[in-house]
């Protein structure tokens, strides 16, 4: 117990504060909304500290799904700064969809997106749930997949990257609550 | 050459990849005989797919990838395409159970046919209509929304437990939880668990059709992305099965550094794992430190190689990227940064008596099981097999550069989640000793050799991942683009350890159990 206790004072506190993102950095983001001050501020000012999210994976490879992990390390903390992942759709603000939407996922993502109270946000994730970028391209719409989540359910920000990066996420959700 | 005295002909196949043997069986008694000798004498099931070679050949094909003591069988059965809408070739989940998902896939992708077994579908939950199969090459595919079939909510029959007080929980697709989707039918009365059935197939994109007709490269970033968090193993084997096929030597700096990756692959995800067992058994200060060095490993992996996760970064005919001698350096002082955090946090999870009391016992599997379900990785190693692609075994090699590494297997006896978060413990620290001798003694040279593709050659490659064995089959066209590409995650044998495993606890332990073996949906659903 003492070296547990040890090891949580000798860790001391990770977190990194966030990034300040100069205008015209993320253009997809922006979109003439000006700047994008520090993330941490918006979210205490437009959340009152609270945004749950549920995160869908329709179809991933699941590298998404390890950026979207990291984004609750000591580093990115998510959760300390009011961002919390939830069980349910029902309990959440916002979707966070990777995809590409499988047509064996279709039906269950818009289930959960149906079960979202309003007024909900949807970001997708990669460049498989954006259908942007050469990744994007390979795994366009064929026989077992929908292609990008905006082809099943509305989208509100996308988060292109294979895999987008911690930072870039926590962009994303941010841009997407700013447009509401 | 032959193997148990059956009558297939075997050649070694050519190159640096893992040892692989291939093999015509004439009929499909040969192959069942060939099966059943390979299971009397303690082989695996390793991978099983179907090509359409009815333009080339008039015949559709079975390939059957059976695991040896010396290595690997790849035995094709050429099945009649006259006559018989859907061929039919022997039943294999009756020697090895775990065929059985690969034949019912094999059925809904291309439509050859077991004589007996399970016949439901897999990976077709009424996308599209029973006798219509992707993989044929006279398939007609539209797509668009809208155009193409519409997508009908399917029944799946289920076994169903009777008897009084008996209930069923359904789970999924979606969990609740950032995790891949898959549906689990729990059959319990009470708390405790009588039967576990998986329905998977639910991130199936249509990989192997995405594969056919794409040019080395694009292959390369699609095999990458089959499991995200095995893109390095993936990689691997895919540019050995291209290598192997188009007569292409690696440089061995190359081969070093494609090694130095799956090690940092390894190591990034069984640190994210030991994290996570914490987190489910309410050690949350276990997730909190694993993920934390995790995330210091990822950083040096995009300063070192550009990507956190080096995707795209093994490529066929070498690496991408090279490192200096700052850069090795680099990757030595974090290895011994990271082998110091993670011998203290292994001393605190072994004295942590609730820890403990959650991962002894639960869980558990056999060595038998693991035998009989063809298992590799740690799955197969938690049990005390000693099955390891990277280390020396009786009559087996590893292919370089593990061979000169001597790489000593992780193995523990007890089979419930605690042996299987020893054996990840004892890996960590094995590829941190392995990374540390990759980098003093990675050869000099050129990183990348040209590969011209050969018409009409094919190949096999076999990488010991972090989750266990992965394995990608190529066959080129004639024009040296992908015929048909079959990769193959060890997950589509060790989800069905998962329904065993669970048999004897409560459900609340479900969540933890799963993630100590944390198998790839994507992976196995292609």
């Amino acid at each position: 117990m003492i070296s547990l206790l040890w090891r949580i004072l000798r860790t001391g506190n990770l977190t990194e504060p966030l990034p300040r993102i100069e205008p015209g950095e993320r253009e997809q983001h922006a979109e003439g909304e000006g700047e994008i001050d520090r993330l941490n501020d918006e979210i205490l000012a437009i959340l009152g500290r609270a945004l749950t999210i549920r995160e869908v994976d329709a179809g991933s490879c699941n590298g998404c799904e390890l950026e979207i992990h990291a984004l609750n390390n000591a580093y990115y903390n998510l959760e300390g700064r009011g961002i919390k992942f939830v069980a349910s759709p029902r309990h959440a603000d916002m979707l966070l969809v990777t995809g590409p939407v499988t047509k064996n996922m279709e039906n269950a993502l818009r289930i959960a997106y149906d079960c979202t109270p309003d007024p909900k946000l949807v970001v997708a994730v990669g460049d498989c749930g954006c259908g942007c970028g050469e990744v994007g391209q390979l795994f366009n719409e064929n026989y077992a997949t929908c292609g990008p989540v905006e082809n099943v359910v509305a989208v509100d920000v996308r988060v292109p990257g294979c895999p987008p990066t911690p930072i870039a996420l926590m962009e994303g959700i941010l841009a997407a609550v700013k447009r509401r | 050459m032959l193997f148990h005295a059956e009558p297939i002909e075997f050649s070694p196949q050519p190159g640096n990849g893992a040892p692989v043997w291939r093999g015509r069986a004439m009929d499909g008694e040969d192959l069942q005989r060939f099966a059943v000798s390979v299971h009397r004498h303690e082989g695996r099931i390793a991978a099983i797919w179907g090509e359409d070679r009815r333009r080339e050949d008039g015949c559709y094909r079975l390939h059957c990838v059976f695991g040896l003591e010396e290595g690997h069988a790849w035995v094709t059965l050429d099945l009649p395409a006259s006559g018989a809408d859907c061929p039919f070739y022997p039943d294999l989940s009756g020697i090895f159970p775990t065929a059985s998902r690969m034949q019912r896939a094999t059925r809904d992708l291309v439509g050859i046919t077991p004589d007996g077994g399970d016949q439901r579908p897999w990976l077709r939950h009424g996308a599209w209509p029973e006798s219509w199969h992707p993989l044929r090459y006279d398939t007609v595919h539209e797509v668009g929304m809208g155009v193409g079939f519409p997508n009908l909510p399917s029944d799946y029959d289920f076994v169903q437990i009777g008897g009084e007080g008996a209930h069923e929980i359904p789970v999924g697709p979606i969990h609740a939880g950032i995790i891949e989707p898959g549906h689990f039918r729990f059959s319990v009365i009470g708390e405790r668990v009588l039967r576990l059935e998986q329905r998977l197939g639910y991130q199936h994109k249509g990989v192997e059709h995405r594969l056919i007709g794409a040019d080395l490269a694009t292959g390369a970033r699609l095999v990458g992305r089959v499991s995200g968090d095995s893109t390095c193993t993936y990689a691997w084997a895919y540019a050995t099965a291209l290598e192997t096929a188009c007569g292409v030597a690696v440089p061995p700096r190359a081969l070093g550094l494609r090694a130095l990756m799956l090690e940092r692959e390894r190591v990034a995800n069984h640190l994210g794992d030991l994290g996570a067992l914490g987190n489910d058994a309410a050690f949350a200060f276990g997730l909190t430190q694993f993920m934390r060095l995790k995330e210091d490993w990822l950083r040096l992996n995009a300063q070192l190689f550009g990507h956190r996760y080096n995707m795209d970064r093994i490529v066929p005919g070498g690496v991408a990227v090279d490192l200096d001698a700052a850069a090795l350096r680099l990757v030595v002082e974090q290895c011994d940064a990271i082998d110091r955090q993670v011998k203290a946090l292994r001393a605190i999870y072994d004295q942590h008596p609730g820890l403990q009391d959650r991962f002894m016992t639960l869980g558990p599997i056999t060595a038998e099981l693991a035998r009989e379900l063809s298992l590799t990785g740690v799955a197969a190693r938690c049990t005390g097999i000693i099955l390891d692609g990277r280390c020396h075994r009786q009559g087996y090699i590893p292919p370089a550069p593990y061979d000169a590494l001597g790489v000593r297997p992780a193995t523990d006896e007890r089979g419930d989640v605690a042996a299987r978060v020893a054996v990840r413990f004892d890996e960590v620290f094995e590829s941190l000793r392995l990374i540390k001798e990759l980098c003093a003694g990675l050869p000099e040279g050129d990183v990348r050799a040209e590969v011209a593709p050969v018409p009409n050659a094919a190949g096999l490659g076999v990488v010991e991942g972090w989750r266990g064995e992965v394995i990608v089959g190529v066959q080129l066209d004639g024009e040296g683009r992908i015929a048909r590409a079959h990769p193959h995650d060890p997950s589509w044998q060790i989800w069905p350890a998962l329904e065993h495993a669970v048999l004897k606890d409560i459900v609340p332990d479900f969540p933890l159990i799963n993630k100590s073996f944390n198998l790839s949906y994507s992976g196995a659903d292609l």
